[in-house]
């Protein structure tokens, strides 16, 4: 069995292409195997005839182990047959004889089939001799892997073992991709929330899942590549080293869930005209995102369990609402604060918006107008993106994750029609939000923006 | 006997004949030389074959200066030596099993065998050593002479130095102090003529007295091949020392008949073996008090044999012990590195199981 | 408690120990009639007598040697050096002799005593006076190395120090004759050898240190606070005996660790900390152990270059975000 993904162990015979007595040449494709990753093809590396195969269709066998035998014909290939199977973990679709191999044909596996490894493993010259047998299908595994061993801190290997974590499945955020300790935390916690996440997806699937298109491989195409550097070493600012901090901190220990929910914005986009109307002659303006504060300000009025902090050793409820509001700055991007948001009309909700984001993006935001959020709200609707999730900014209990507001055709009454839609996904602390707590928080929220009277209720 | 009271150069040739000694006073100095001979020869032959290892200094030619200066102690006087120290262990009364038990390193040795040839110590008979370094017991026999000074007692440390301890620095320093302090200390400097294969004159332009007599010490120079001399010398420093007089230099010439050490040869390249006949012919300590013994008629041939077969009996009996003693206990090897093991933190570093 | 300083923290173990036993006696340079070249000896001649409280001439080897000597017959010496600088000349007779004496003699002679004064750079000494001199004692099996930071362990463990029946090389920091802090009256106030010292709790990471460093990695673990990173500051104080579990416990606790020592890197304290965290805590780690240590250089006497040879409180900082991934 050839390592046909990187991180493949094992792989299953899906199909063979040539029965045993088929002739094949090196190159040709023998036979289907589903690896960890995708079904690949596995192609014949030396020319001959398909002898034996040992890994039936269905049959799993680890990386390294022969699934078939090809040689010349009428050679005589029942030793390496006794030594393949002997060698077998037993894994594979057994053809017929059984692990049971004698205790000496365990001595022949040893040299025989190392020696066919050898040259499968090496030039071709070898196997077109044809004369020696050649397992189909052989890899020292990890020595050919792209990369070589993962590094990972001893601590990280000890809990990814302890909770059965797989190190090819995480991603290493140390130094040279080290897999280190919030890493793994971060996996763990992930376990969690993908099987959260069809949940969420159920209230808004996915454009990819609603379309019900599959992968499929991309057409052969010359690719262009460009001339220069294949990549740039950008040097770490402080702030960058921080939001890694920071947003590291939130995804590793943090249990998050995810809750997306599609509004209809007529109604708001309606009323922020109104109001910007009334405040043309003194020259200002509100936003749509201004009226999204205040409604999500009052909403939390409304659930304060959203309006928390987790402790570790307690959650912190609070009675004002502060909304930390993301603000994309040169390099980064800095959460300033809308103290009292509930309490402030949108005008100037608006004004202070403008005020602390343009300071932001001056750098001269000072520490208290930037921390000490209840909840927070980062908008990329003006990026052209429809939804996403938001990354927790702890000890906050959740962020509002805010697209853009589109035209969709939606079916009312039987008849086709515009309508402005907006979805939300709200990011939440399990430990401190439930789901039917987040999602009274967000039905309430959408009431209000889909009725902004409501705000003042 | 020639002696100045000031820090001054006296040379005390010949002693006082047979006159101050007793038959039996003589005879016992005899008898030790000889068990030290007879030991250190015993020493000798279980290094050619392999009982002995390391380095291992023998003190053959150079007995006089043991039992000399050793003898007229009392049991609670301090001595304290170099690493040619076997037959001043046995002089200070560490029993000759034990000594030559530590050389094979048995556990019985008189350090468990965990010391060797050059740290023999017998802490009971106040014998300090055992020093591998050279000159450094001079710190020490300061620190000792000041302990019982310190105490108010009248003990007085004697300790044995080479003639090439000199030239440390550390030895001067421990001059000066003990001087300063007027501290009961008697240093000796077994004065071979060789630092190794250096003769002294090479190392020195002074003569050796006057490393001491700088320092405002009482400096003499004996004829270390006379043991009667000797032995009649310290004795009365000794008693000069213990009365609180402050310390004394003793420039005990003599000659050692083998070489530096058993991977040295006799002679060789700073030394003929003309030379070393001439010396052993000539200025055998042992030959000389015999035959000084002999002409007055206090021994006799039969007499000698006797002392001979019984010192040779000893050593014998001590090999016999040395070679049957058992090898110390693996797990004794952390033992005496601390007086006590820390319940608290680790001292050893290594790893290993305890 | 009382407030004391370092120096007088000290001069007060002296004094409770000598009068607590006539064997205790305090011997180097300038000890006596001038107080002690830091004055930690202040007024003991007077209340003790010359013969317990003794100036010697200029003779580190001499001295050193005395003490041993003295110690071997049981006296319980307590050696001052001016500054430890000065006491690799006396080295001989720590290694050869205080060390190896037990052991050598099967156990007949051991050695009580004490060998202490200042060790580390105090401001521009230059080359010669600013050697933090742990290493070259600590190497020896047989000698015991305590590095007070504070005026209590500086009186708790001088101590148990004079009361330890090894030789014991008590090394204080030179900068710290005048630290104030608060001191337990206790004529038995003694502090064990071999018990570290928690002196800040964190548990994002560990800053392991000893003797005055304990001070810098206080500091460092003050500026990493603010950065919302949290520092364990275990301070050994004594570093043989070697409180390993502490030291397994904290690295257990934080998953990371930096040593910081004011010495040079090559073998050092850190060096031996590192190895043990590897051998017997590599499953706990997160990150490679760093070290922060004087450069590896000569002390030089200009202040610019000695500020930055030294390890500081930034220095700490950095390695702390290194091994955090910060």
């Amino acid at each position: 069995m050839e390592a046909l993904s990187p991180t493949m162990e094992e792989g299953q015979v899906v199909k063979w292409l040539k029965s045993e007595g088929d002739g094949v040449s090196s190159g040709e494709i023998i036979a289907e195997i589903e690896t960890d990753k995708a079904t690949m093809e596995l192609t014949a590396r030396g020319d001959g005839v398909l002898r034996s195969i040992l890994v039936a269709e269905g049959g799993i066998a680890p990386v390294g182990e022969v699934i078939a035998l090809i040689g010349a014909e009428g050679e005589d290939i029942s030793e390496l047959q006794a030594a393949a199977l002997a060698a077998s973990s037993g894994n594979g679709a057994d053809p017929g004889e059984g692990t049971g191999a004698p205790a000496d044909a365990d001595m022949a596996a040893g040299s025989d089939v190392a020696a066919g490894t050898d040259v499968a493993a090496g030039t071709q010259v070898a196997a077109a001799e044809a004369a020696v047998e050649i397992p189909v299908a052989v890899s020292d595994g990890g020595a050919d892997a792209p990369g070589g061993r993962i590094k990972a801190s001893p601590i990280a290997r000890r809990l990814a073992a302890e909770s059965g974590v797989a190190l090819t499945n995480v991603s290493g955020s140390g130094p040279a991709g080290r897999i280190v300790k919030r890493d793994v935390e971060a996996a763990l916690a992930a376990g969690p929330a993908v099987t959260a996440v069809p949940a969420a997806a159920a209230v808004a699937p996915s454009p990819a899942e609603a379309s019900g298109v599959t992968a499929a491989p991309l057409p052969a195409a010359p690719v262009f590549v460009p001339s220069g550097a294949e990549f740039d070493d950008l040097p770490l600012t402080q702030m960058r080293k921080t939001i890694a901090r920071r947003l590291s901190e939130s995804i590793g220990p943090v249990p998050h869930f995810f809750l997306t929910i599609e509004v209809d914005m007529g109604r708001a986009i309606e009323a922020r005209r109104t109001i910007n109307t009334m405040l043309e002659r003194e020259g200002r303006k509100v936003s749509l995102n201004d009226l999204i504060i205040r409604a999500t300000a009052a909403s939390l009025k409304r659930h304060p369990d959203c309006n928390a902090h987790w402790l570790g050793d307690k959650i912190r409820r609070f009675n004002r609402v502060h909304i930390g509001v993301a603000v994309a700055v040169e390099d980064g991007l800095i959460t300033p604060i809308i103290r009292d948001a509930d309490l402030k009309g949108v005008a100037h909700i608006g004004a202070e918006v403008r005020e602390l984001a343009g300071r932001a993006r001056e750098k001269r935001l000072q520490p208290d107008e930037y921390s000490g959020a209840t909840f927070s709200i980062s908008n990329l609707g003006m990026f052209g993106i429809h939804e996403f999730t938001a990354v927790i900014n702890p000890p906050e209990a959740g962020i509002l994750a805010v697209g853009g507001v589109e035209e969709v055709p939606v079916v009312e009454d039987g008849e086709v029609v515009i309508r402005n839609r907006m979805k939300m996904t709200m990011s939440c602390d399990h430990r401190v939000i439930d789901g039917a707590l987040g999602a009274a928080f967000l039905a309430t929220l959408k009431g209000m923006l889909e009725e902004p009277t409501a705000i003042l209720t | 006997m020639a002696e100045t009271e000031t820090a001054a150069v006296s040379v005390v040739n010949g002693g006082p004949a047979l006159g101050g000694f007793s038959k039996e006073k003589l005879v016992d100095l005899l008898r030790h030389m000889l068990l030290y001979r007879r030991f250190e020869e015993k020493a000798e032959e279980a290094y050619a074959i392999g009982k002995i290892g390391g380095f291992c200094h023998l003190h053959i030619g150079q007995e006089a200066a043991a039992a000399g200066c050793i003898l007229p102690l009392r049991p609670d006087d301090y001595v304290i030596g170099s690493y040619r120290e076997h037959t001043q262990a046995l002089a200070k009364g560490l029993s000759p099993n034990a000594v030559m038990a530590e050389l094979f390193g048995k556990a019985s040795g008189s350090s468990g065998g965990v010391g060797g040839s050059m740290h023999i110590f017998g802490a009971d008979s106040r014998f300090m050593g055992g020093n591998g370094i050279v000159g450094a017991q001079a710190g020490l026999a300061l620190g000792i002479a000041w302990a019982i000074h310190y105490r108010g007692g009248d003990q007085v440390c004697v300790c044995f130095l080479g003639d090439a301890a000199v030239n440390q620095g550390g030895f001067h320093e421990s001059m000066n102090m003990a001087s300063i302090w007027k501290l009961p200390v008697i240093y000796v400097v077994e004065n071979n003529a060789y630092g190794m294969g250096t003769k002294f004159s090479r190392m020195s332009d002074t003569e050796m007295v006057q490393k001491a007599v700088s320092h405002g010490v009482e400096a003499t120079v004996i004829d270390g091949e006379d043991v009667m001399a000797t032995y009649a010398h310290i004795d009365a420093l000794v008693e000069r020392v213990r009365g609180g007089n402050g310390p004394q230099f003793v420039d005990v010439e003599c000659y050692r008949f083998k070489g530096h050490s058993m991977s040295d040869p006799v002679s060789g390249t700073y030394r003929s073996k003309e030379e070393v006949d001439e010396r052993t012919e000539n200025a055998d300590p042992i030959k000389l008090l015999r035959d000084r013994m002999f002409t007055a008629d206090i021994l006799t041939r039969e007499e000698l044999a006797a002392i001979d077969k019984e010192v040779r009996s000893i050593v014998d009996a001590a090999v016999a012990f040395a070679e049957a003693a058992p090898e110390p206990e693996v797990d004794t090897l952390y033992k005496n590195v601390y007086s006590e093991i820390n319940p608290h933190g680790r001292l050893f570093f290594d790893g290993r199981g305890r | 408690m009382a407030q004391l300083t370092y120096r007088d923290a000290l001069n007060q173990a002296l004094a409770e120990e000598m009068e607590r036993d006539g064997d205790v006696f305090l011997m180097g340079e300038e000890v006596a009639e001038y107080d002690g070249a830091y004055k930690v000896s202040r007024g003991l001649l007077e209340r003790f007598g010359d013969k317990r409280v003794k100036d010697t001439p200029i003779s580190e080897l001499g001295f050193a040697g005395l003490g041993v000597g003295a110690a071997m017959v049981g006296l319980r010496p307590v050696v001052e050096f001016m500054t430890f600088n000065f006491s690799f000349l006396a080295l001989d007779q720590v290694i050869n002799s205080a060390a190896k004496m037990l052991s050598m003699s099967g156990g007949q002679i051991g050695i009580p005593m004490v060998f202490r004064g200042p060790s580390g750079a105090a401001l521009q000494l230059g080359a010669q006076h600013s050697h933090a001199c742990e290493t070259w004692y600590l190497h020896a099996p047989g000698v015991k190395v305590v590095t007070p930071s504070t005026p209590a362990d500086a009186k708790g463990l001088l101590k148990a120090a004079i009361r330890d029946n090894d030789p014991v090389a008590f090394m204080e920091g030179e900068l710290l004759y005048n630290v104030r802090g608060e001191v337990p009256d206790d004529d038995d106030f003694v502090i064990p050898l071999g018990v570290a010292d928690l002196k800040r709790e964190g548990g994002d990471v560990s800053i392991i240190t000893h003797g005055s460093m304990a001070h810098v990695a206080l500091q460092a673990a003050g500026a990493l606070a603010k950065d919302g990173i949290e520092a364990d500051v275990l301070d050994l104080r004594s570093l043989r005996p070697l409180d390993v579990d502490a030291i397994l416990a904290t690295v257990a606790k934080t998953n990371r660790a930096v040593y910081l020592e004011e010495g040079w890197p090559y073998l050092g304290v850190g060096a031996q900390i590192v190895s043990i965290i590897m051998e017997e805590a590599f499953d706990d780690l997160d990150a490679p152990v760093l070290r922060v240590t004087q450069a590896d250089v000569p002390m030089p006497y200009n202040k610019h270059l000695e500020t930055w040879a030294r390890p500081g409180a930034a220095r700490v900082v950095e390695a702390c975000k290194k091994v955090l991934y910060v």
